[in-house]
């Protein structure tokens, strides 16, 4: 626990990425191979259920702290973190522990998990806490309850193990990616020569598009390209190998269960298929995507029930083939592999399930940015293109794959209430809600935490500091008159929310000085933004 | 009831008795200054008075109609009796003691109860009502000995030296850079390796003509080019985070030494290699024992978290509310 404790330091103490690659490289050249599987679960964010939530852990140490419940919700918003809020609070620092990481998880966390009496609980944590010091407490705390926040991707820890064990980084990537456990063999089988891995449902690492920062006409001849619509789905790996399906999300997760549908309609393909795609609520009478909205409902749940299948059927679009025959195809030019997938989703399977995502003909960039604007009645989100002739690469890259996105909606809004946030914002006014006019009132209309720079953070936390009307707990209601541009990615109704409407990603795009609040938008200005089936209910 | 012994009004904490204010925010004829930082002691007023010790720092801010009490030396003011008493918050800081006819009242200004070789210990001032500041008054902010975090500072400046790094250690102009030198002096060798930028020697004179012993830090841009600062520890103040005076000493490594820098958050926002968490401000045990060791039957909270302190106070059985001191109704943010 103490090494990973000083990793952990380590890491957090730095804000330079080399530092951290440092940090970590060290780390797993010192560590066991069990404790240094472990490290990358957490890491990761693939930590096992706690055996303790977020709610007792708060009320357990308000009672060890002696402090009311409104001064832990008062110092947790001054924090900005539960677990250091925790170590803060908690008396009586102990010595700290010689106990391995390893040790603490599965000893410990993991047997704690079978017991049901919260009591017992209790005091078991209790007697953690006071054998560890505050760091130590800290990283006992985060393993228990949550994100690590230490700026350390998936990708960071992949370069770190790559380095310190001498093996190419994309091999670590993709054996990461599967279903290993944290045991003594961890860097074996990481660095194992053979790369042909037995593990069946072993997924390759997914290969993104990289924003367009440019005019299109300075990717050169459109002919070169391969365009797509980009889909607002979910993106998934179909894996078809030794007669088994498995399909993954781009989180890394297994989803097969979550849907059936094309589970059975890529068992139909032959063994050694790997086909990427996005998995879409398909409505089949309209033989047309839906709103990402519906695709949420299925994505909650591990398994699906009849009702749930029939009301929000899925499908996947196909755009790209890694292996054919069991052979790895990712080197081989796009358009053979295109032309590969074609056949095959043409031949072996007759699943109106699989679906290839259609090329978008153009004949030069104006008629394709014309074309472009229609996708939100479509509800696409613009294209993707995509260079003929690019191998299907490891993570995202700039050059090869560009997403072309329709411009996002935008509304001027007006700053209602306002929270303080946490990680690097702890105790800053930056979480904010913002209103809009209703029959001369405003109403809040949506919720909006980023987008603003540093210093207009700054700004507006003295503003809600200054002029603060009213208090709900960690709440503070403001004078209307701070107007902000906001985008956001989808709208629809809801009877959850007070405007009636729901918008999915909403950001600050720019603070608007020059207006004032009676210029911000009114619910009629974006009830037209509806979608026009939604539109006169 | 006659009329409080303070009371607020637009230009601050004012004692109507004395006909004078303490720590006025905007020009008054008469204030009686607990300690000379900025959001304390302001320029414009008609005379200032202060505690002996911290003449020359006052001086520093508001210039010369200063005059001066020795710590439990009484003055009469009109009908009030005044007098100073150390508050161990930095050199020459005090408590102010306010008697108007048997009604004894104290205002802490900023205070802390560690030992600081740059001032005088905090003195417990028995009295009815006690104004207290709040700066950490949140159960989380708990310092650990002082001799301590110094540690942790000496040991980062050698492990960089030994790396050739340059180590920058930004602290506030008054009070903390010198605390930190004079603790140094004690602790390691600091000749030829310790500077200070440009914006701090005024401050370090006035220490050292007020007879605080500092080891020697020239400017480093006194040291002509092509100085080696590879095992230099320079002292700086914060405003100097990101800008060029820093990129002066390559591969150098920053650190800040604030009360602050106990929450993660906040020390990474300011994106620096290391926090160090030393505060001349009470933390949240100082606050309630020395809340309790006044006796205070009353207890107005100022600076800081004042709602939250009042609160807990009043929760606790001690008749306490918040006293808004500042014309914002609440203090920014400090750094």
């Amino acid at each position: 626990m103490r090494r990973f404790t000083h990793l952990f330091i380590s890491l957090d103490e730095t804000n330079k990425t080399n530092d951290k690659l440092a940090a970590l490289s060290d780390y797993f050249k010192a560590a066991p191979p069990r404790d240094a599987a472990w490290a990358v679960t957490y890491l990761t964010g693939k930590r096992p259920r706690s055996p303790v939530n977020a709610g007792q852990v708060r009320s357990w140490v308000q009672e060890a702290a002696h402090i009311p419940e409104w001064l832990f919700t008062e110092s947790y918003s001054g924090v900005g973190d539960l677990a250091e809020t925790v170590s803060l609070l908690l008396p009586d620092p102990g010595k700290g522990s010689a106990l391995s990481l390893s040790d603490w998880i599965e000893k410990r966390l993991l047997s704690l998990a079978g017991e049901a009496d919260e009591e017992v609980k209790k005091q078991t944590l209790l007697g953690w806490w006071s054998e560890l010091d505050r760091p130590g407490r800290f990283v006992l705390t985060k393993l228990l309850t949550g994100a690590w926040r230490v700026g350390v991707s998936q990708r960071l820890v992949t370069r770190a193990l790559a380095q310190s064990l001498g093996i190419q980084g994309d091999v670590i990537a993709h054996r990461l990616m599967g279903g290993w456990q944290p045991d003594d063999s961890f860097y074996t089988m990481l660095s194992s020569a053979d790369t042909s891995d037995a593990d069946i449902s072993k997924p390759y690492p997914f290969y993104l598009a990289y924003p367009l920062d440019q005019k299109p006409i300075a990717l050169g001849d459109i002919e070169d390209w391969l365009t797509e619509w980009k889909w607002d789905g979910i993106r998934g790996q179909v894996i078809k190998r030794q007669g088994q399906v498995s399909i993954w999300s781009r989180g890394e997760e297994l989803v097969t269960a979550r849907f059936p549908e094309i589970e059975q309609a890529a068992a139909q393909c032959a063994d050694g298929t790997v086909i990427d795609g996005e998995i879409l609520a398909w409505s089949t009478e309209q033989d047309s995507v839906m709103p990402f909205g519906h695709l949420q409902r299925r994505i909650g749940r591990k398994t699906v029930g009849k009702k749930l299948l029939r009301e929000v059927p899925v499908t996947l679009m196909a755009y790209d083939l890694l292996e054919h025959r069991g052979e790895d195809i990712r080197e081989l030019p796009l358009e053979e592999r295109r032309a590969r997938l074609e056949k095959l989703i043409n031949t072996e399977s007759d699943a109106p399930t699989l679906k290839i995502s259609p090329l978008v003909a153009a004949e030069n960039w104006q008629a394709l940015e014309n074309l472009r604007q229609e996708s939100r009645q479509l509800h696409l989100e613009g294209f993707v293109l995509k260079h003929r002739r690019s191998p299907y690469g490891v993570g995202r890259k700039r050059g090869d794959w560009w997403k072309w996105k329709v411009e996002p909606y935008s509304v001027d809004g007006v700053l209602l209430y306002a929270q303080r946030g946490s990680g690097r914002r702890a105790s800053l006014y930056t979480d904010y809600t913002f209103g809009i006019w209703r029959d001369g009132k405003l109403v809040p209309f949506a919720k909006a935490y980023s987008g603003l720079n540093d210093a207009e953070i700054r700004e507006v936390d003295r503003f809600v500091r200054r002029n603060t009307v009213e208090k709900f707990g960690p709440v503070r209601s403001v004078p209307p008159e701070l107007v902000m541009e906001l985008h956001f990615e989808g709208i629809r109704r809801s009877t959850r929310h007070k405007s009636g409407l729901a918008v999915r990603f909403p950001r600050i795009a720019r603070w608007r000085r020059d207006k004032s609040p009676d210029q911000a938008d009114t619910i009629e200005t974006i009830m037209a933004l509806l979608p026009a089936s939604e539109r006169n209910r | 009831m006659s009329e409080p012994v303070l009371h607020v009004d637009e230009k601050g904490l004012y004692c109507s008795a004395g006909d004078f204010h303490i720590d006025p925010w905007r020009p008054v004829e008469r204030a009686v200054i607990t300690h000379a930082h900025g959001d304390h002691a302001r320029p414009g007023s008609n005379s200032y008075l202060c505690a002996e010790p911290g003449r020359l720092p006052l001086v520093l801010r508001v210039g010369d109609k200063v005059q001066t009490l020795a710590y439990g030396q009484q003055l009469k003011i009109n009908d009030a009796l005044v007098s100073l008493h150390p508050a161990g918050h930095v050199l020459g800081s005090a408590q102010v003691r306010v008697e108007v006819d048997g009604d004894v009242w104290v205002v802490s200004g900023d205070y802390k109860r560690e030992q600081d070789p740059t001032c005088d210990p905090f003195e417990i001032v028995p009295c009815r009502v006690f104004i207290t500041e709040s700066t950490f008054g949140l159960p989380v902010y708990r310092w650990d000995p002082p001799t301590a975090v110094m540690k942790e500072i000496v040991d980062w400046w050698l492990s960089n030296a030994e790396a050739g790094r340059p180590s920058i250690l930004l602290s506030y102009v008054m009070g903390k850079t010198q605390r930190i030198m004079a603790s140094l002096a004690s602790l390691t060798d600091c000749h030829g390796r310790l500077f200070a930028h440009g914006a701090l020697q005024q401050m370090n004179e006035a220490y050292r003509a007020s007879s605080v012993y500092l080891p020697e830090a020239p400017n480093p841009l006194d040291m002509g080019d092509g100085h080696d600062f590879s095992k230099a520890l320079i002292m700086a103040p914060p405003s100097v985070a990101g800008t060029s005076w820093m990129q002066r000493f390559i591969g150098g490594v920053s650190g800040r030494a604030s009360g602050w820098m106990r929450i993660r958050g906040r020390r990474r926002r300011l994106a620096l290699d290391r926090g160090f968490v030393l505060s001349d401000h009470a933390d949240w045990p100082a606050l309630l024992r020395t809340i309790f060791e006044t006796n205070a039957e009353r207890v107005l909270v100022t600076h800081g978290s004042s709602e939250v302190l009042a609160r807990y106070l009043s929760e606790r059985g001690v008749a306490s509310e918040p006293l808004e001191v500042n014309r914002w109704g609440e203090q920014e943010e400090q750094q």
